[in-house]
């Protein structure tokens, strides 16, 4: 298939970019024909479990992120905001 | 190889600048999304108590955590956090002095339901001698697709101040009145969770983070090779770019077991313009009993070594950019934890609804690849000393209560 002129020379990331909201945009706009929950709301007991909590104990699970963060190059996607410090 | 500052970072934009046809369906995707429900976080008070002791550094100090809904629709989270400095780290037996110092920290947020969806927002400011941090974060939440799915997007600003501190002539340690630098952080965030069976949620979350300003630590040191002179080498500044932007990505499934059991694994991928890349693996297991929970736990993270950074350059001025931080290193740490947990109940007070003590333990081996303990020099010769290897012991133990 031929590339529009508009395409040409697109970087992957962008492409992926837009498929994903391509797709995010369909699912919003298909509210009303939503797909049907294949897991119904009085199957879902187990994750009202507290040790199916994504973040049972949040003082703790901070701490723990700012240790690795101030040690390791790596930071982010953990799920919480952390704030800056000159902690290395 | 000579090294740009800017040629990394104008390449990683050229990619994330997204056509008017993507924002466009980005941002009616923000607006248009189906809203279900929302829930705010649990009325929860923590009292703890954290220590950290590895590598010639204790932090230990208390953080204070107090969630409290008002209403139906409001919850405030206000957090106070310590560190009690220690430090007579290998960076400061080499290039500086060991000191004491404290830092704290307080963090103020509110989650807001309106309708269907949830609003956070909320400021974290930090306070150390010679280190000021501000920043200010908000989010929007929404489950969608009856509550199978909740798609969050979160925004970040930080502004730092870095100062540095000196002796002065009559022994006090103040700030350097010759230096005060200025870093600036922004950070984009997606996170989406999914209900895939009756047992299982995965969840997906993404960061970008981008930095511009004084990124270095202007205490510690790169070498350079001088043979014949001192323990051949010599001390100078580290030289850091001033920008920086990194992508994170990471998937998390949860399974709960049949005889009432927790098992959690994620891999995180990460990636900078500094040419940094690392991987995190971590499992976790959780399971109750009687009035206790258990929880063990395994990480592991590898990275390889900024562009930048040597442990030992073969000349001065021999790069634009030189760093030599052990965080830019490459390395490997592992990390094995384990936590108990005993829930009870107070009596006398009807408000409680329920109380837990915890304790947890962590150990922390990092294996570093390519910094070596300088400090050795003397007895095996610069660049021939024995690769630094970290052991750290980190144990929190904190009481909570739900009222």
């Amino acid at each position: 298939m031929r590339e529009s002129p508009g395409q040409r020379g697109c970087s992957i990331p962008a492409r992926w970019t837009r498929a994903v909201a391509a797709a995010l945009l369909l699912a919003a706009l298909a509210g009303c024909a939503a797909p049907q929950p294949w897991v119904k709301p009085y199957e879902r007991e187990h994750f009202a479990d507290p040790i199916m909590a994504a973040n049972r104990d949040p003082v703790a699970t901070s701490y723990l992120e700012h240790v690795f963060e101030s040690r390791e190059g790596a930071r982010g996607a953990t799920g919480t905001v952390g704030g800056g410090c000159g902690c290395n | 190889m000579q090294l740009s500052g800017e040629a990394r970072p104008a390449r990683t934009n050229s990619r994330l600048r997204l056509s008017p046809f993507a924002r466009t369906l980005l941002t009616l995707c923000v607006f248009t999304a189906p809203v279900i429900s929302g829930v705010l976080p649990e009325d929860r008070a923590d009292l703890m108590w954290h220590s950290y002791s590895g590598g010639g550094i204790t932090v230990d100090g208390p953080s204070v955590l107090i969630r409290k809904k008002v209403g139906d629709n409001l919850s405030f989270t206000l957090n106070y956090y310590e560190d009690m400095i220690s430090s007579a780290s290998i960076d400061v037996k080499l290039s500086a002095s060991p000191y004491h110092e404290k830092r704290t920290q307080w963090s103020g947020g509110v989650d807001y339901l309106h309708g269907k969806s949830t609003y956070s927002a909320g400021v974290i400011t930090s306070k150390e001698p010679d280190y000021k941090a501000n920043t200010a974060y908000f989010s929007v939440s929404q489950d969608m697709f009856g509550d199978l799915t909740t798609l969050t997007l979160g925004y970040r600003r930080g502004w730092d101040q870095i100062f540095r501190d000196i002796k002065s002539p009559d022994g006090q340690i103040v700030n350097d009145p010759t230096f005060h630098e200025r870093a600036d952080h922004r950070g984009y965030s997606l996170s989406l969770s999914q209900i895939l069976t009756r047992n299982t949620i995965a969840s997906f979350n993404y960061e970008l983070l981008t930095d511009q300003g004084y990124l270095a630590n202007p205490y510690r040191k790169i070498r350079y090779l001088s043979p014949g002179q001192g323990n051949g080498y010599t001390l100078a500044d580290q030289i850091y770019p001033n920008t920086r932007t990194s992508n994170s990505a990471s998937v998390t499934l949860k399974h709960y077991l049949a005889w009432r059991a927790a098992l959690t694994g994620e891999y995180r991928f990460f990636r900078d313009t500094w040419g940094i890349v690392g991987h995190t693996l971590e499992a976790d297991y959780t399971q109750p009993w009687h009035s206790w929970t258990f929880d063990a736990s395994l990480r592991y993270y590898r990275q390889n070594a900024a562009d930048f950074y040597s442990d030992l350059f073969p000349r001065a001025d021999y790069q634009n950019f030189m760093a030599r931080d052990r965080e830019l290193a490459a390395f490997q740490d592992y990390t094995i934890g384990m936590g108990a947990a005993y829930q009870f109940h107070v009596p006398g007070l009807p408000w409680v609804s329920k109380s837990s003590l915890n304790v947890h333990y962590e150990h922390l081996i990092v294996n570093y690849s390519d910094f070596r303990n300088a400090l050795l020099a003397p007895d095996y010769g610069a660049g021939n000393e024995p690769l630094y290897r970290l052991n750290a012991n980190i144990w929190t133990a904190f009481v909570s209560v739900w009222f």
